[in-house]
């Protein structure tokens, strides 16, 4: 393609089942460029699979994934990487004895390319690699704002912390889309809307982010377009205030409390 | 004064330095010590200990790093030994010298770790743990058989007469006079194999603080996160696999040509056993844990197989228990004991407070070489 | 054909001992996740004391029958409180630890049992006194002993009541509760603590049995013979599929099978170039192929990856 399509993620028809029960079911929506994107719907709605088909950690029994314009490869975590697709874990998933910082580090692991021996011989280009590796993750610890903790280990940071540096090492891969599953869970009225803050700064830093989140209030919010699973099926994508209206979304999910 | 800890060190350039003399000073006389007071059996443990170094250090990588269970690593050794010696021995008349050996010793045993990482990988812990260990007694197995209908290994009776290590027109085999100072063999040896372990302390440092490092120990954190983090695990454990056997390789290539003699059983799985013991015991992970427990693994139960018997003879004026039977068990019951009351065994890695701004860890250390 | 006849009726009765010792890795895997090392040092020591009884009661003029008995109930009683107390000692206070920890506290206990049966029996191999009547049948030009013929019985008798046991008890379905979800089966009112410990000792009764098997069988016993029984009951276990007890007994089957005939066969099928006594590596070759090609065993439930 020469000119860049608007839409930077399509997924068409994907489909997951495990044994009998049906995760998702011809699930196809579109992602574009420089939005905000929510996936919503009740638990066990197939979103958190969807997630993971999408990064590469469960094979699809259906359907595919086009990524930047081209296809995305099945069951590839690390290319899913690779291509710019960056995710946090619903229960954090930080490499717990690793410092912050270190964890970071991890996430720049992608994007350079020092092997065995530039790190046994400190060739001027691994020394340089490494202080640039250090000095980003430096940057994105501040960006989240939990510089202060770079040297303490990931499994001592408190639950905001935690997802602050989960945030931080995903956005260390470069990624074109950054998938937060449910990063506002567990989290307190000051914190979410911290984190409201730093998922817009994100979004007008040029990176797309879909959100799979339960807090409506922040998704109906920050979202511009919103997806609503139910039972593995797409029922309805729009944008907030029109799918807060949709009958099927009130009966399925909201059951008319958020009207 | 504060009291110095590693910690300390890490901070007050002078004291590491001091403590950087210190130590080599004490590593340069410790021979001489250890020959002089206790006799040269004990200064052949000493060098035993400096291989198992080697060897605990390999593993570690494997184990310690990257949190691959490793059983059959003593294959590794193996590989590197009897590669030494088929090449310098009188079995095949061949006399091809070090030099060349132990790097080729190192690449051939790195190349048996990728064949034997290559399929298993996929597999869960306790499950890696049990093909590794299959693996290693299939060597094993091949060794001992492998003398017909070609003889390569020469059987359960091994290869004996393996030349002795020899740099250049100097033999290790005999002291050596150096500026007017006689240096005996077994002290030669020790300053070759402390060279090399100190070698791969290095290696291993550096390794342990670079882009493959972090991908190792991230591997061992959180799997899925690592792959989620754009880490390609299959290949990052292969590289584990391969470096570690490539250690475990150097230093059966040493063993060999110290020895003098190589034979199957020197590389049962006890063997892989006590190496994963010395990397666990001495916490896993951590180098100087690892260092430390190597040298305990080896040295005590030396002490206990030298003590069992006379301490016996002196308290019931018989040897009651078979001294050997009597070493182990205590050797078992100390695994138990570490474990249960240390489980991140003796010198497990603190919370480690690295500078980072400043000077890296491994600018302070590098120091230390 | 009569060597293919006698190597299946060698490799059934090599695979019936294999199976109950693979009982006891399984159901502790089953159970805890936990890879049993120590199990065939308890094999070895259910030998031992089999054997001691038997020879300290050969002169007796006790029937067989009962000599065979009183030696079986002796090594079912010493293993089964060596097995209750290492779980107690040496892997209860690990349930928490990292995996390793566990690992090697059952190293440790290996290397424990192993030299304290080097203490007390000595370093040379121990003959079982000759007291069972050597009868040998003919079937299809190969021969079976009355002893083979009781071992296979015997073998399927237990799994058969161990299947019962599972099934249809009350604390079979605790056990197969526990080993579901123990923090779910806590909460349903399970003593998981008691389950585990049962769980231990009834594998280490099996383990007595084989252990007696055995050195009846090969007339002979060892302390070191532990270890590499051991390690091929393990085999077996993750060859029919690891904490799966038919898989177990499948496997240990299949194991015994495959040993007997790769020996008889190896010669033949290389061309001479490899013996008989290779047949220690079929277990192991057998057991790298499986984890790659079919980790979850013959007949395990596939388990995925989940994020």
């Amino acid at each position: 393609m020469s000119t860049v399509s608007p839409t930077l993620l399509e997924a068409r028809a994907i489909a997951k089942h495990f044994g009998g029960v049906k995760a998702l079911t011809d699930v196809s929506l579109s992602i574009r460029r420089g939005e905000i994107y929510g996936l919503i719907g009740p638990n066990g709605a197939g979103k958190t699979t969807f997630f993971n088909v999408l990064t590469g950690l469960y094979h699809p029994d259906g359907g595919e994934l086009h990524f930047d314009g081209e296809k995305l490869q099945a069951s590839a975590p690390h290319k899913a990487a690779q291509r710019g697709i960056a995710r946090t874990f619903q229960n954090i998933r930080l490499f717990g004895n690793m410092t912050a910082i270190e964890n970071v580090m991890v996430g720049r692991h992608v994007r350079t390319r020092a092997g065995v021996f530039g790190a046994i011989l400190h060739d001027p280009f691994t020394k340089r690699e490494e202080a640039a590796i250090h000095r980003r993750a430096e940057e994105l610890l501040h960006y989240v704002g939990i510089d202060h903790r770079a040297n303490d280990l990931a499994k001592h940071l408190s639950y905001g912390d935690q997802r602050r540096l989960e945030i931080a090492r995903a956005l260390a891969t470069e990624p074109k889309l950054l998938a937060l599953d449910e990063p506002a869970a567990g989290m307190n009225g000051t914190e979410t809307e911290e984190l409201r803050v730093l998922i817009e700064g994100i979004r007008a830093d040029g990176i797309t982010v879909l959100l799979i989140e339960h807090d409506v209030k922040l998704v109906m919010g920050l979202c511009d377009r919103v997806a609503v699973l139910d039972y593995g099926v797409k029922i309805c994508e729009d944008i907030p205030a029109v799918v807060q209206k949709d009958p099927k979304v009130i009966e399925a999910y909201l059951g008319g409390s958020v009207a | 004064m504060t009291t110095l800890t590693l910690e300390s060190l890490r901070h007050d350039k002078r004291a590491a330095i001091a403590a950087t003399a210190v130590l080599g000073l004490v590593l340069a006389v410790l021979p001489f010590a250890v020959g002089n007071a206790l006799g040269n059996s004990w200064l052949r443990i000493v060098d035993f200990a400096l291989l198992y170094i080697m060897l605990a250090l390999g593993l570690n990588i494997v184990v310690g790093f990257a949190g691959l269970l490793d059983m059959g690593y003593i294959a590794f050794y193996a590989v590197g030994a009897y590669l030494y010696a088929l090449l310098a021995s009188p079995h095949f008349g061949l006399h091809v010298p070090i030099w060349v050996i132990i790097p080729c010793g190192a690449v051939l045993a790195g190349f048996a770790g990728a064949l034997l990482g290559a399929p298993t990988l996929r597999l869960r812990g306790d499950y890696l743990a049990i093909v590794t260990l299959g693996f290693g007694e299939i060597v094993r197995i091949f060794m001992n058989n492998l003398n017909a209908p070609v003889n390569i290994t020469n059987g359960p009776q091994g290869i004996s007469g393996i030349d002795p290590i020899h740099l250049g027109g100097i033999t290790l085999a005999k002291p050596l006079t150096f500026l007017g100072f006689t240096i005996p063999s077994l002290h030669a040896y020790y300053f070759l194999f402390l060279a090399l372990a100190l070698l791969i302390i290095f290696v291993t440092i550096r390794l342990e603080d670079s882009r493959i490092g972090r991908a190792w120990v991230a591997i061992r954190e959180d799997e899925i996160a690592a792959k989620a983090c754009g880490i390609n695990t299959r290949n990052i454990k292969l590289l584990a696999f391969t470096m570690g056997a490539s250690f475990g390789g150097v230093a059966g290539g040493l063993f060999a040509g110290f020895q003098g003699f190589v034979s199957p059983e020197s590389f049962n799985l006890m063997e892989s056993v006590m190496v994963l013991c010395m990397v666990v015991l001495g916490g896993m992970g951590h180098i100087p844990g690892v260092i430390l427990g190597g040298l305990m693994l080896t040295v005590l139960p030396e002490f206990f197989r030298h003590s069992a018997g006379p301490v016996q003879q002196a308290i019931f004026g018989k040897i009651l228990l078979d001294p050997e039977a009597l070493r182990m068990l205590l050797f078992g019951l100390a695994l138990v004991l570490v474990m249960l009351y240390r489980p991140a065994g003796l010198w497990p890695s603190t919370t480690r407070r690295r500078e980072f701004k400043g000077e890296s860890t491994t600018d302070v250390l590098k120091e230390g070489e | 054909m009569d060597i293919f006849i006698q190597q299946i009726i060698n490799g059934l009765v090599l695979g019936s001992i294999y199976a109950l010792v693979a009982l006891g890795y399984t159901m502790v895997y089953g159970i805890m996740g936990l890879i049993n090392f120590a199990h065939g040092e308890v094999v070895m020591i259910g030998a031992m004391v089999a054997l001691s009884v038997v020879k300290a009661l050969a002169a007796s003029g006790l029937p067989v029958f009962a000599v065979i008995l009183i030696a079986l109930a002796a090594a079912a009683l010493v293993c089964m409180a060596i097995g209750f107390s290492v779980e107690r000692i040496a892997y209860r206070p690990l349930r928490r630890a990292h995996k390793l920890a566990p690992l090697i506290t059952a190293i440790g206990i290996s290397i424990i049992l192993q030299h304290t049966a080097m203490l007390v029996w000595g370093r040379n191999y121990h003959a079982f006194p000759p007291i069972l009547p050597a009868s040998a049948h003919e079937i299809f030009g190969a021969t079976i002993t009355s002893l083979q013929v009781a071992i296979v019985l015997i073998a399927g008798l237990m799994m058969a009541g161990l299947m019962v046991l599972i099934n249809h008890t009350r604390f079979g379905r605790a056990m197969r509760a526990t080993s579901e979800n123990p923090q779910i089966a806590q909460l349903m009112g399970v003593d998981i603590n008691k389950i585990i410990s049962a769980t231990f000792v009834i594998g280490s009764a099996l383990a007595a049995v084989a252990g007696l098997m055995v050195s009846a069988n090969y007339s002979i016993a060892h302390y070191y013979m532990g270890f590499m029984l051991g390690l091929k009951a393990f085999t077996a276990a993750v060859l029919g599929g690891i904490g799966n007890i038919a898989g177990a007994v499948l496997g240990g089957i299949l194991l015994g099978l495959i040993e007997a005939l790769g020996a008889g066969y190896i010669g033949d099928l290389t061309g001479g170039f490899l013996g008989s006594h290779y047949q220690d590596i079929f277990a192991f070759f057998v057991l790298i192929g499986v984890l790659i090609f079919r980790p979850s065993g013959l007949i395990g439930e596939r388990v995925s990856e989940r994020a």
